[in-house]
């Protein structure tokens, strides 16, 4: 759209002018998910602090320690670049950014609000779920290149337990979309508008039920406590990360929290509402495109905070398990997703199946959106359904 | 040697290709100090676990054959430096036992005091450790925040908050400060409200049972036979324990005090105290029960330190003083084990007349129990053997020396 502009009013060249808006936005997601990355670290500082009885950072930055991160960052660049000598160099050095790249360009696809979006894709739940599979390529590269066995096994560990999770992770991503009809994200989070009751996760008991499934399977793809395997400490070291130090790993660690805050983010969207709060508190104050452009404006925004308060409480319930529970061994992880998630997920699956033919409005009755409907604004559109060339 | 014809697939077999060796430690996070296990895997699978020691061995035993047994007490200290005044008590003992000496009835409460609060302390850091070994870290820090109050007590004591040298043969360096049972009792009370609380973080958690129960079991027999003891003796069900059973001087000692030597003898231990019950998976002489038998003794230690409490406040007259450092040995040898937190500790003492003994040997109870790891971690999982390591709870400093 704003490239559009730019070419009509200011007659920049459309590659020139697709590109810069590209950059832009790029950078600003850059932006966020690096905030997300330091707002996390320090979080999760106070937040291992506070269930351990103790305070976590307090120094750094005024009382709650909330530069903590900043610090540490600034400790982890002036740390020396080492590589191992047996190490592939190379590939040593590629690995963090194949792992950062995969976490980061689901961010591409991953709308904020309705319409806030990067780049919109009518296959948005397809495009997030295969780019956030491709972060393991990091892990296994790093390990392997590491040229230590600790990271050997953690990249093996990896690989195994990644490669299992995406099936039924798979599933249950599929089974909201089944409900929806759409693999639009945009289209899917706004068809939850309304009262609370029309979240898909209230859709249906099978639906509920798969959104556990979900969370389980997000922690275990995203390489989160009790699922922790390649990076577990007290067996292997430090796993894949055993030979990282400095900015690498500090870049491996970005794209731990940038995937944990993208995981939990698609799980809000599919199934928690997106951007609608449970209390259609945008339409109540008649916020919407319809009354006028700013009015819109401002709905989207307490959108976009709706849903990144959504994706924070999921990171927050992440952190809240990873200190509360022990590690599960290799096998009891196969186990999990072998015996229980993928049966547990296709049963899910069929039952949504019947029960969107039987009773396709959902158990609860849908509440109707009150006051005028929040229309999308036009641009937000596919540009096919815009009637463009796409 | 004569080379002999052989069937070609044999020779494949007996070519290990498939097997990687890896060294595990001795800077590793679990090994529990400077432990370095060979382990033989094949993909998780690890075939065998040979424990290599000696990292830490600081010539104790010759260093007490120039000093006097006075003088050695501090060496004592940095054996099971997690139990200091357990260590303590087993040298203070059995140079008593040489020397023929009597303490007071109120030494005699006062050591059974800080004995058990450093059980206590001993099993705490095993209960946390173990939950770190298992990828738990929050059961850690609150056993630590526990443990720092028993060190707080001690250090009113006599100053030291690991390495205490408060007990020497004789007696004891000091009596109590003012106000230190009160204390002590609130500090007990606070330590009996937090026992739940780490029974469901661990004992009873639905992970911890997967990750523990059936894990590296360890028969009776094969216990015995190796020369286990401790809780790793009486979680495969074998009722021993020095307190009750040992040598006259060891079991003298506790003879007015009521407790029952925790194991699981036909299917129940000792219901004197609500805990969560057995989970069906686990099997006597597992990881699950060698934990399980020191969340109890934590809180029979409890029970054990409140009744010396009562002890010593009926017992009168002064504690007793020390030998000097240039008191006499008498000709002959002495050898005497004591119930340490992780097992039974032994000392020898061979006098020759002189105020410096001829020959001094302590007997470690870690070393016999990291023995049996070859054995009962055959075939495990990688993942199992900090579990085991962790359930065995060794410590490097005593098993070195």
């Amino acid at each position: 759209m704003i490239a559009e502009y730019l070419t009509t009013r200011f007659g920049l060249p459309e590659w020139l002018a697709c590109g810069g808006v590209a950059l832009v936005q790029c950078l600003i997601l850059l932006g966020i998910m690096m905030f997300a990355a330091a707002l996390f670290t320090w979080m999760e500082r106070k937040v291992a602090g506070r269930i351990q009885d103790r305070l976590g950072p307090t120094r750094v930055g005024g009382r709650f320690g909330w530069l903590q991160s900043v610090a540490d960052g600034v400790k982890l660049l002036a740390k020396e670049d080492l590589i191992p000598g047996e190490a592939d160099g190379l590939l040593f050095r590629l690995a963090p950014y194949v792992s950062f790249c995969a976490a980061f360009c689901v961010y591409l696809a991953l709308p904020f609000s309705n319409g806030w979006v990067a780049q919109h894709l009518n296959v948005g739940v397809f495009f997030i779920v295969a780019i956030a599979g491709l972060e393991v390529f990091g892990v296994i590269l790093g390990g392997y290149s590491s040229a230590s066995k600790w990271s050997l096994y953690g990249a093996m560990r990896e690989a195994a337990q990644v490669v299992s999770y995406e099936v039924p992770l798979g599933l249950c991503v599929v089974i909201p979309v089944m409900v929806a009809g759409t693999l639009d994200l945009v289209a899917i989070g706004n068809m939850q508008r309304g009262w609370g009751v029309n979240w898909l996760v209230f859709h249906n008991p099978f639906l509920f039920i798969t959104f556990f499934i979900y969370a389980l399977c997000t922690l275990a793809s995203t390489n989160r406590a009790p699922f922790d395997l390649a990076e577990a400490e007290s067996e292997l070291v430090a796993g894949f990360l055993t030979e990282y130090s400095g900015f690498r790993w500090s870049v491996f660690f970005m794209a731990e929290y940038g995937s944990m805050y993208a995981m939990s983010g698609l799980g809000a969207i599919l199934f928690l509402g997106g951007w609608h709060g449970p209390i259609p508190l945008a339409e109540m104050l008649g916020l919407s495109y319809a009354n006028h452009a700013v009015l819109g404006w401002l709905g989207d925004l307490l959108g976009a905070g709706n849903f990144l308060c959504k994706a924070f409480l999921g990171v927050a319930a992440m952190m809240w398990l990873r200190w509360t529970l022990p590690r599960l061994r290799i096998d009891q992880v196969m186990t999990t997703c072998l015996k229980y998630c993928v049966p547990l997920a296709a049963a899910m699956f069929v039952g949504t199946m019947l029960w969107t033919y039987a009773l396709p409005g959902g158990l609860l009755p849908r509440s109707t959106p009150l006051g005028a409907v929040a229309e999308a604004p036009p641009w937000t559109a596919p540009r096919a359904a815009r009637g463009e060339r796409p | 040697m004569p080379v002999e014809r052989v069937d070609p697939e044999l020779v494949e077999f007996d070519v290990r290709t498939d097997e990687m060796l890896i060294n595990m430690g001795p800077q590793h996070p679990s090994t529990h100090g400077v432990l370095r296990l060979v382990l033989r895997t094949d993909g998780e699978v690890v075939s065998s676990a040979a424990p290599h020691i000696g990292y830490l061995h600081r010539c104790a035993e010759k260093i007490g054959e120039n000093v006097s047994p006075r003088q050695w007490i501090p060496y004592t200290d940095r054996m099971d430096y997690l139990a200091g005044m357990n260590m303590n008590l087993g040298w203070a003992m059995t140079v008593e036992k040489l020397m023929d000496l009597e303490v007071s009835e109120k030494t005699r409460h006062l050591r059974v005091i800080v004995c058990e609060l450093n059980r206590i302390a001993s099993h705490l850091v095993a209960a946390g450790t173990y939950g770190l070994d298992l990828g738990s870290f929050t059961p850690f820090l609150y056993c630590f925040r526990e443990r720092e109050k028993i060190l707080n007590l001690f250090e009113a004591v006599c100053g030291a908050r690991l390495t205490y040298s408060y007990i020497a043969p004789g007696g004891l360096i000091a009596d109590l400060p003012p106000g230190w049972l009160e204390a002590c009792e609130r500090c007990l009370g606070e330590l009996q409200a937090v026992v739940p609380e780490l029974h469901a973080m661990l004992t009873s958690n639905e992970i911890f049972i997967r990750r523990t129960a059936g894990v590296g079991v360890l028969s009776p027999e094969m216990a015995i036979d190796y020369g286990c003891s401790g809780p790793v003796l009486r979680g495969s069900g074998v009722k021993w324990d020095l307190r009750r059973d040992g040598q006259p001087p060891v079991a003298r000692m506790y003879e007015d005090y009521r407790f029952e030597v925790i194991a699981q003898v036909d299917g129940s231990y000792p219901r004197d105290q609500e805990y969560p019950p057995v989970p069906p998976e686990a099997v006597v002489g597992d990881c699950w029960h060698r934990f399980y038998v020191r969340m109890l003794e934590v809180v029979q230690s409890i029970g054990l330190v409140r009744q010396a409490i009562e002890h010593y406040r009926r017992s009168a007259g002064p504690v007793s003083e020390p030998i000097k450092i240039t008191q006499k040995l008498p000709r002959g040898e002495a050898y005497l084990e004591t119930e340490a937190p992780k097992g039974q500790m032994g000392f020898l003492v061979v006098g020759d007349g002189t105020a410096i003994p001829w020959r001094v040997r302590a007997r470690s109870s870690c070393f016999c129990n990291l023995s049996v790891l070859t054995e009962i971690s055959r075939g495990c999982l990688l993942a199992d053997i900090p579990a085991i390591l962790g359930s065995l709870d060794i410590v490097l400093g005593e098993i070195d020396r």
